[in-house]
């Protein structure tokens, strides 16, 4: 078997574990394999790589390079993602998802400028500017999630008038360039192209809000995907055509389970500008002079204490006051008192779907304990408490009764349900999709401000002397 | 049209199907992880990074494949160990679901 051939072999079996991966962190239980074994498959792609010789049968060269360019991206990365917090796990992603789409663009550009002087057929340009074009929308677009998900700029969507059209005539003039440098081949225009490519992946991002960044993320990824998939048919590589199409596909796929999750369209989700006007009904809401009750930690203390089942329903307010310890504390402390206590987990809650059950795991509450939406909701319609969380947008119930609200028709937790509520939060301020939440103004609901870990510690206090 | 832009549609349109067809039934709970998981797969680009930083014969086109390189490798094994985080808390709790049915006994 030729050199050739056997990499071409490697490459091959790397892909095969791409698929397998991909397969398997569809499923709880081979998850963490799945992901292993593309990590293996990796290793032997680029190990193989090392070994590759170009069409003119040359080995690889600048192998110093290469080596001192990976011990950099290495040393950087490693501790990034080792120590990040769980909080600041989505724009960790959307982070390392940004950088794929930088190299992306810039393998098709140095790859463009590497074959220009032999005049290549239109369409090997072509995989180019669209590799260029999808990898560097990718990049920009991800580092203005990451600063919105970051907090560096307002999590609220940004909105100007005319946006849309500003938005449109820049995609189209991108297309126009693509189409002008097919025709002329001029190199000039490419950095152009960059350009006019990192000013719309800016302006796509900013009027999306805060709360719709993850699936944002998501479909960026996918993009990335295929800006990899667009470099592989430029330099005639099957393993980079296999593995980015496979992201790109299951990506657009994997995004759009995300935003129904939400009960929302991808469009919806993209194009709306959700929760940058406050509604009629938020409005009316206030002018009410509707009051909240407000309670003390004891009262509620002395509550939970002598309930027969409390569910916890938690969102994103604990998971930045890191309050997941204190949690088990205070459901520890209440299960040796004979109270029943289950979390009811919102596919939406925390910032990603599936990054409360995360926080909630690294706190070694055990998995059964966590009841997924459907589930919580027949627990909720028999339970005394409903203790929530630092959550709010998830369990407003002007997702089923206001139609005019913007997150109308979202399947939602029905604390309201629960004999007694209790909220947790630490001001009045509405949620991350800033609309008003009509629960907090029932007759049933206790208001307990401040700081979620604060107010935890304080209700373990008051449960421990009832 | 050329052999090889067949060889590598024919590749493209398969792998499209394929990617659609291993996702279709997932657990909400495992979207981020699979966002995550897919993330880092995309890191293949650093294989393109090598090629193009290997094969580069001018100062541009070696800063550029240098550059390449970097964020491909910030990608790939950042996008590995932020999965693997992850999922590792997703390993069945055991120990503490025994403490649990003991206390219960007690």
């Amino acid at each position: 078997m030729s050199r050739g051939t056997l990499i071409d072999l490697i490459y091959l079996i790397a892909a095969t574990t791409f698929v397998l991966a991909l397969k398997g962190l569809g499923s709880p239980k081979r998850a963490r394999v799945g992901n292993l074994i593309a990590a293996f498959g990796m290793i032997l792609a680029v190990g193989a790589t090392f070994f590759k010789l170009n069409d003119q049968g040359q080995h690889l060269r600048h192998i110093p390079l290469i080596l001192l360019a990976m011990a950099i991206g290495t040393i950087v990365a490693v501790p990034a993602a080792r120590f990040m917090r769980f909080t600041a796990m989505p724009q960790l992603v959307a982070i390392f998802n940004g950088v794929g789409g930088g190299a992306a663009a810039l393998v098709s550009i140095t790859e463009f400028i590497h074959i220009k002087s032999t005049h290549p057929a239109t369409y090997v340009t072509l995989e180019v500017l669209l590799g260029v074009l999808i990898g560097t929308v990718s990049f920009s677009g991800s580092a203005i999630a990451y600063a919105k998900l970051q907090e560096l700029m307002t999590g609220r969507p940004i909105t100007y008038p005319g946006q849309q059209i500003i938005n449109a005539l820049f995609a189209v003039a991108a297309l126009a360039l693509i189409v002008t440098i097919l025709v002329t081949s001029s190199s000039m225009l490419l950095w152009v192209l960059l350009i006019v490519a990192f000013v719309l992946g800016i302006i796509f991002v900013l009027p999306i809000g805060g709360a719709d960044v993850p699936v944002l993320i998501s479909l960026l990824n996918a993009f990335t995907g295929l800006a990899v998939a667009a470099s592989g048919f430029t330099l005639g590589n099957n393993l980079l055509i296999v593995a980015g199409t496979l992201v790109g596909a299951s990506g657009i796929l994997l995004t759009r389970m995300m935003s129904a999750a939400m009960g929302r369209s991808l469009s919806n989700v993209l194009f709306s500008a959700f929760g940058s006007v406050v509604t009629a009904s938020g409005d009316a809401a206030r002018d009410d002079g509707r009051t909240v009750r407000s309670g003390t930690p004891d009262d509620v203390g002395v509550l939970l204490a002598y309930s027969n089942k409390v569910v916890i329903v938690p969102g994103y307010g604990l998971a930045v006051a890191q309050a997941q310890h204190v949690v088990r504390e205070l459901a520890d402390l209440l299960e040796s008192k004979g109270v029943e206590v289950s979390y009811a987990i919102h596919p939406v809650a925390g910032r990603m779907p599936g990054h409360m059950n995360v926080l909630l795991a690294e706190a070694n509450i055990p998995y059964e304990k966590l009841k997924e939406m459907d589930e919580a909701n027949s627990e909720l319609a028999t339970a005394d408490v409903a203790l929530v969380v630092g959550a709010n947008d998830t369990v407003n119930p002007a997702a089923k009764n206001d139609p005019h609200s913007p997150i109308y028709g979202m399947p939602i937790i029905n604390a309201g349900d629960a004999q007694n509520i209790v909220f947790l939060k630490r001001s009045m301020r509405p949620g991350f999709a800033g609309i008003e939440n009509d629960l907090l103004f029932d007759p049933k609901t206790v208001l307990l401000f401040g700081d979620a870990k604060d107010t935890l510690s304080k209700l373990v206090t008051a449960v421990k002397a009832s | 049209m050329t052999n090889a832009l067949l060889e590598y549609s024919t590749v493209f349109i398969l792998s499209v199907f394929i990617g659609i067809e291993i996702i279709s039934k997932v657990p909400s709970i495992l979207h981020t992880p699979l966002m995550s998981g897919s993330n880092a797969i995309h890191g293949v680009i650093l294989v393109g990074s090598m090629l193009i930083l290997g094969s580069a014969n001018s100062t541009t086109q070696e800063l550029l494949g240098f550059l390449a390189v970097i964020l491909a490798t910030l990608n790939v094994v950042g996008g590995f160990v932020v999965t693997d985080r992850m999922l590792e808390l997703f390993k069945s709790k055991t120990p503490s679901r025994k403490a649990k049915s003991e206390s219960d006994a007690s």
